[in-house]
């Protein structure tokens, strides 16, 4: 202890709250990125996880279902992407169990910080996963031959609503992971609820083809809505394929941008509200 | 111990809070709690496991509302605005809040930065702490892997960023080894020599008895007594004469001649060896217990007079050990025997 711990004080910058909040939301999603870069596991999820259900899906089942009009590679894709963005939205739950058990949620609850900026960064982190999964799975998708058939700006507007619905749930996971507190049951329950969720859709079979109450959940799941958005937006429709007349099939890109609504209004001030009021036990 | 400022800085009056558990009976954490501490000052929270300790130092650090009671911070409402109190305190809890994906120096960098230091400025404080806290080594590794008395300077570091007037330490030295111990019960010397008030939890009498100004004895969430550490021996009288035996065969015969000089019952240790007894003039007490055990060939290992500890204080009072809750925690039943000593030669 040859220095002094105090003998000068740093006075913090003071700037404007909006100032703060934009810093106080880089500095934790900068936490997140470097933990991304650390963390291998979620690395390889994010783009090995992807590139092995293209090829899978592509190659193994492409030659049994048959889509009328279409190719299955086409079809497929945007069940892909769905998948994976929703999977990919969990890691917030998980996470935010996580800092809750390690107790790093006291340090910075302890800190003048924004309330939110946690959260911001922690969500934050997964659009970056979402983003880099995406990138990795249009590529490989190329490459074994989907092809988007629709406009760029189409095609950019399908990107945007996948991201933006995952970014939507990730505040969901949020809230449930700080709720739950317990990063184990998170990922199990998150399984357990996100995979029938994601196969009883029309994501990799036309709903159409399901058994009665299967296709009624179907036509209902909002991940189908949200594959049927892709699919149109990125001109991967099968021509004259029987549509089902459930408003949310009917009206995907709409449905969607109304289900990522719903999610940040209810779910961002819940979460926030939530994270002000929690700490370690 | 001088007080050098007599301003109270930190004051909770009548804290309650109670946890209803699913299926259980509510536990009342803090039960009416009341606490004063003075500018400048060590006030340790010295209990056991379960006491409120920690739930004290969660109200008055804003991360938990009290149900009712009040607290104050240099006259700043702890409840009402904790956003003003936040820029004020620096707190280091018990298990270590640290990032385990970042390095030492990122940890402490990303803790600046949201104190809204300036890039420059955070980093140049990090390195400092880095510096001062010797943690070079950690600065660029992930904090994963680090022993728990690394994690645990790395983490008061961070509670130290802002050079805060005022310090939370929960259990600070919990869990540690000996040589860690030391170490970090040199930094909060250092601290309060600089002026920082300091609020510390303790289940370790030693450590209360080595760091604290003023003591409060807590349990079931009140305060049970309080003074500072001589005060508190000192409301349990005298001094002690202790012996301890070569030979378990002995321990009647020895527990017959402490009953005969001492003023009190004896306490016999649990594996029979070792006889304490209270003495009103412990050094005459101690001549003719030695002389009768020389004349009834009784071996000994050591004999001795000591002062009274804050164990005989506690058990006074609450009428338990403060280590009897912890029987299943074995860390917290061996007080800081070495580290007590060095830094009582230090004094």
């Amino acid at each position: 202890m040859s220095t002094s711990v105090r003998e000068k004080t740093p006075y913090p910058t003071t700037s404007s709250p909006v100032v703060a909040w934009l810093n106080d939301g880089w500095i934790t999603t900068r936490r997140n990125l470097i933990k991304i870069k650390r963390v291998p596991d979620i690395l390889v999820f994010t783009t090995l996880q992807p590139i092995m259900f293209v090829l899978l899906f592509t190659y193994v089942y492409a030659g049994v279902i048959d889509i009328p009009g279409s190719s299955y590679k086409e079809f497929i894709m945007a069940g892909i992407f769905a998948q994976t963005v929703v999977f990919g939205s969990t890691y917030s739950g998980s996470a935010m169990a996580q800092d809750l058990k390690d107790g790093i949620i006291d340090r910075f609850r302890t800190l003048p910080m924004s309330p939110s900026a946690v959260l911001v960064g922690r969500t934050n982190g997964d659009l970056l996963i979402n983003s880099i999964s995406m990138i990795v799975m249009m590529s490989t998708g190329l490459i074994v031959g989907w092809r988007i058939k629709s406009s760029p700006l189409e095609a950019i507007a399908a990107i945007a609503l996948l991201l933006l619905f995952a970014y939507a749930l990730s505040w969901v996971m949020a809230f449930i992971g700080m709720s739950v507190r317990s990063p184990e049951v998170i990922n199990n329950v998150s399984f357990l609820v996100l995979f029938p969720l994601t196969f009883i859709s029309n994501a990799f079979v036309p709903a159409g083809t399901l058994p009665g109450p299967l296709r009624v959940f179907a036509e209902l799941n909002p991940v189908s809505a949200l594959v049927q958005a892709a699919r149109e937006l990125f001109g991967n429709t099968p021509p004259g394929s029987a549509q089902s007349d459930v408003w949310p099939q009917q009206h995907p890109v709409l449905a969607v941008l109304i289900g990522i609504i719903v999610m940040l209004v209810i779910f961002v001030p819940l979460a926030v509200r939530k994270f002000a009021s929690i700490s370690t036990r | 111990m001088i007080y050098l400022y007599c301003v109270t800085f930190i004051e909770a009056v009548e804290l309650r809070k109670t946890y209803t558990p699913k299926g259980a009976a509510p536990v009342h954490a803090l039960d009416g709690l009341d606490l004063v501490v003075p500018q400048g000052t060590v006030t340790a929270l010295l209990g056991p496991n379960g006491a409120g300790k920690t739930t004290t130092v969660k109200v008055l650090t804003t991360l938990i509302r009290p149900d009712s009671g009040s607290a104050t911070i240099d006259g700043v409402d702890v409840i009402a605005s904790p956003e003003r109190i936040r820029p004020m305190i620096g707190v280091s809890g018990q298990y270590a809040a640290v990032d385990e994906n970042l390095t030492g120096f990122e940890n402490l960098d990303m803790v600046g930065r949201l104190y809204h230091l300036g890039a420059k400025q955070s980093r140049e404080r990090a390195r400092e702490l880095i510096n001062i806290f010797d943690l070079t080594e950690a600065q660029n590794r992930p904090v994963k892997g680090f022993s728990g008395g690394m994690r645990r300077r790395i983490d008061l570091a961070g509670a130290l960023v802002m050079r805060p007037p005022v310090l939370f330490l929960d259990e600070p030295t919990t869990g540690l080894d000996p040589r860690s111990r030391i170490g970090m019960w040199e930094i909060i010397t250092t601290l309060v020599g600089e002026g920082t008030t300091v609020l510390l939890t303790t289940q370790y009498l030693e450590e209360a008895d080595q760091l604290a100004d003023s003591i409060s004895v807590i349990d079931d969430g009140k305060v049970i007594a309080k003074g500072t550490s001589d005060e508190l021996k000192a409301s349990i009288g005298g001094q002690r004469v202790e012996v301890s035996l070569v030979s378990t065969d002995d321990s009647a015969a020895a527990h017959e001649i402490l009953t005969r000089f001492g003023s009190t019952e004896p306490a016999v240790s649990i594996d029979g060896r070792g006889l304490t007894v209270n003495a009103e003039d412990a050094p005459a007490a101690l001549q003719l217990i030695l002389s009768e055990f020389a004349h009834r060939g009784i071996q000994l290992y050591d004999a001795g007079m000591r002062r009274p500890t804050l164990d005989d204080v506690f058990l006074k009072i609450t009428g338990h050990t403060a280590s009897a809750d912890d029987a299943t925690d074995s860390e917290s039943t061996s007080p800081p025997q070495k580290a007590t000593s060095a830094r009582k030669a230090q004094r």
